[in-house]
């Protein structure tokens, strides 16, 4: 999308000198058939969804529209959501700022294996995700008895969902953070612990203002994941009306029952979060760049 | 404050960085840890500071052993090659940091703080920055940031990790005068790590030559230069000539061509590497004069003050002969009316040698 609006930018302003030179330029046709292309993928493949999703939301009309995201059940999964949003999230920013430490500051045995380890979660269906948790905590998995004994539930209840969020998640920050950190070196840290700093001091005054804008935009990503996974948190679910839907399987089930402006009204929600998302990503990108710019 | 390091030992792998140094460094005098990369320097240097541990040995910090007590305790100024100034703060709170992380008892009034900075950043020289950020300054002003910053919390000792190594030619020389300066003004116990021979002869008060983990040479910097321990120190603080033979009576056979050794006594029959500046060369441009060696310029340099006279020639008998080349400067009165020319074979002659034995040609070294 980014690549789709600069080449329309360039094509508006006159191009680079690389276009306008008679030698280095591209025949017209070419300019135009590539540009065509991308445009139109655009078109049917991201613009055309997003423009359908509030139209459906909205063809019944705002009346329609504000009940369908004010039923008992819509309120639960969006409560839902944001609980599993709000575990999922700090876990993980504490877990991928280690992680990220870990591997950019110091040598040791297996780290390999650990930055690929940290993909595993993008690499594996979300399916399978989700039923590893169910056979580790289901009621015929390993800690099943264990755990009916002291009447604990995980899977279908809350606990699942917010294990499988935090589990599809994980990679976001580390993922962010390492090469940030690795480009970064450690020789500020240890300027800093020559001049006296304790350990905490140096994280806080040294390390942390260093990585804070891909700490930020790493956190976001996975915010944006953690209320929009569905396959994982769907296995684990049960989809029990009004105590484990999270948005995305309250939309499935509305949209099930043939309610589709309600589906599309909640649906609308998750459009909107990830829109918000992504003008928030565009924000941090321009500020972190004039921050580079500048320093 | 005194520093000493004993029988330090420090392998990385399998590879050895340090193989048992022991050093003294003279309380208040500015010393250079001179050696080629991987030499080991930069890691002795890290050890002292507590920034690397070594596998054996102690660094002793006024006599007491410091070798397990934490960086923050050691109080060293550390400077490091490129820079590590906090790049999110300004020049002023880069220099303030160390004054602001100190515990609440320790730590000086904002007043003070601000006070002390000023001061450093006068010493500098570089007030007028001390809004900037980091990256608005230029290479060299950095450095000098670096070394407020360093100075802030006055240190016991300070240590330069190659302080100009990432600088250029005309701003490198500009700022090891400066340094000099500035250490004759504060007498801080210095210890400063570099590759390169002219900066250590400059700056330095006493020069460690430092060469695959071990200590080759220590001397003041006309003493090192001058009179050369090994032959690695003589071709590494600058450029030498080596002819390789035997002594044959006053004369060393090299190849074919005898090289007088200049009045040094030397036993009969013993193998030699013999070591001559370019400066020190002298060039007879007849041939056919049975003493000197041999050798075919190569290419004539005049430029600048001295003229430079590239040649090669070949060493060594009975078939083990191998091409060396030969470098003389002089001046480039002297070389007008020698009337030499590219291609011409002549005789080398080295009035000063310094002589290393050798293991006889022929055997594995």
């Amino acid at each position: 999308m980014a690549g789709a609006l600069s080449s329309l930018a360039f094509g508006s302003v006159g191009g680079s000198a690389f276009e306008r030179r008679a030698a280095t330029r591209d025949p017209a046709w070419v300019k135009w058939l590539i540009l065509g292309l991308s445009l139109s993928f655009f078109a049917i493949f991201i613009l055309l969804p997003l423009i359908a999703v509030f139209v459906e939301a909205l063809r019944k009309g705002w009346g329609t529209y504000i009940t369908a995201l004010s039923e008992p059940d819509a309120l639960a999964a969006v409560r839902l959501t944001l609980i599993a949003a709000a575990i999922a999230v700090p876990l993980n920013l504490i877990f991928g700022v280690s992680a990220a430490w870990a591997i950019a500051k110091y040598q040791f045995r297996g780290k390999n294996a650990l930055t690929t380890l940290i993909d595993l979660p993008f690499s594996v269906s979300p399916v399978v995700a989700g039923l590893v948790f169910v056979l580790v905590f289901g009621a015929q998995g390993w800690f099943g008895s264990w755990l009916g004994d002291h009447n604990i539930r995980i899977i279908f209840a809350v606990p699942g969902i917010v294990l499988a969020t935090i589990f599809v998640t994980f990679p976001f920050v580390a993922r962010e953070l390492i090469p940030l950190m690795e480009s970064q070196g450690r020789e500020e840290e240890e300027a800093a612990i020559v001049l006296g700093a304790s350990g905490l001091q140096t994280f806080w005054r040294v390390t942390l203002p260093n990585i804070k804008w891909g700490l930020l935009y790493g956190v976001i990503l996975c915010n944006a994941r953690a209320m929009g996974e569905f396959g994982a948190v769907s296995v684990v679910s049960g989809h029990i009306r009004g105590q484990t839907n999270t948005l995305p399987l309250h939309v499935e089930i509305v949209y099930n029952e043939y309610n589709f402006a309600a589906a599309f009204a909640v649906a609308s929600l998750l459009a909107l979060l990830a829109l918000f998302t992504l003008i928030l990503k565009t924000i941090i990108e321009v500020r972190a760049a004039s921050q580079v710019a500048k320093a | 404050m005194s520093i000493a390091v004993k029988n330090i030992e420090k392998s990385f792998g399998s590879f050895r960085a340090l193989d048992n140094v022991s050093l003294e460094f003279p309380t208040g005098k500015l010393v250079a840890l001179l050696g080629p990369s991987g030499c080991g320097k930069t890691t002795l240097l890290r050890i002292i500071a507590g920034l690397e541990f070594a596998d054996g040995g102690q660094v002793m910090l006024d006599g007491e052993n410091a070798s397990d007590r934490n960086v923050r305790e050691r109080q060293v100024g550390f400077v490091f090659q490129h820079y590590a100034l906090f790049r999110h703060m300004t020049v002023f709170e880069n220099v303030a940091f160390g004054l602001r992380v100190r515990k609440r008892r320790d730590r000086r009034p904002e007043a003070d703080i601000r006070k002390r900075v000023n001061e450093l950043l006068e010493l500098v020289q570089l007030a007028w920055l001390r809004d900037h950020v980091p990256a608005q300054l230029s290479g060299g002003q950095r450095q000098r940031i670096a070394l407020a910053r360093a100075l802030a919390v006055d240190p016991r000792v300070l240590l330069l990790d190659e302080p100009f190594g990432a600088l250029d030619a005309k701003v490198r020389k500009e700022l090891r005068r400066w340094l000099r300066k500035l250490h004759e003004d504060l007498h801080i116990s210095s210890i400063f790590v570099t590759h390169d021979q002219e900066e250590a002869m400059e700056v330095a008060d006493e020069i460690v030559v430092m060469n695959q983990g071990r200590v080759e040479q220590i001397g003041k910097p006309a003493d090192v230069y001058d009179r050369p321990a090994t032959p690695f120190v003589y071709g590494f603080l600058g450029a030498a000539n080596v002819f390789e033979g035997q002594v044959e009576g006053s004369d060393l056979r090299v190849g074919e061509d005898l090289l007088p050794l200049g009045g040094k006594e030397a036993p009969d029959g013993a193998t030699f590497k013999a070591f001559s500046r370019p400066h020190e060369i002298e060039i007879e441009p007849d041939s056919r004069d049975s003493l000197g060696v041999k050798a075919r310029i190569n290419r004539i340099l005049n430029v600048g003050g001295m003229a430079r006279v590239e040649l090669s020639g070949t060493q060594g008998r009975n078939g083990s002969t191998a091409t060396h080349l030969y470098e003389v400067e002089l001046p480039r009165e002297q070389l007008g009316t020698m009337s030499l020319e590219e291609g011409q074979i002549v005789r080398l002659h080295a009035p000063r040698l310094a002589l290393f034995p050798s293991a006889p040609p022929g055997t594995v070294q």
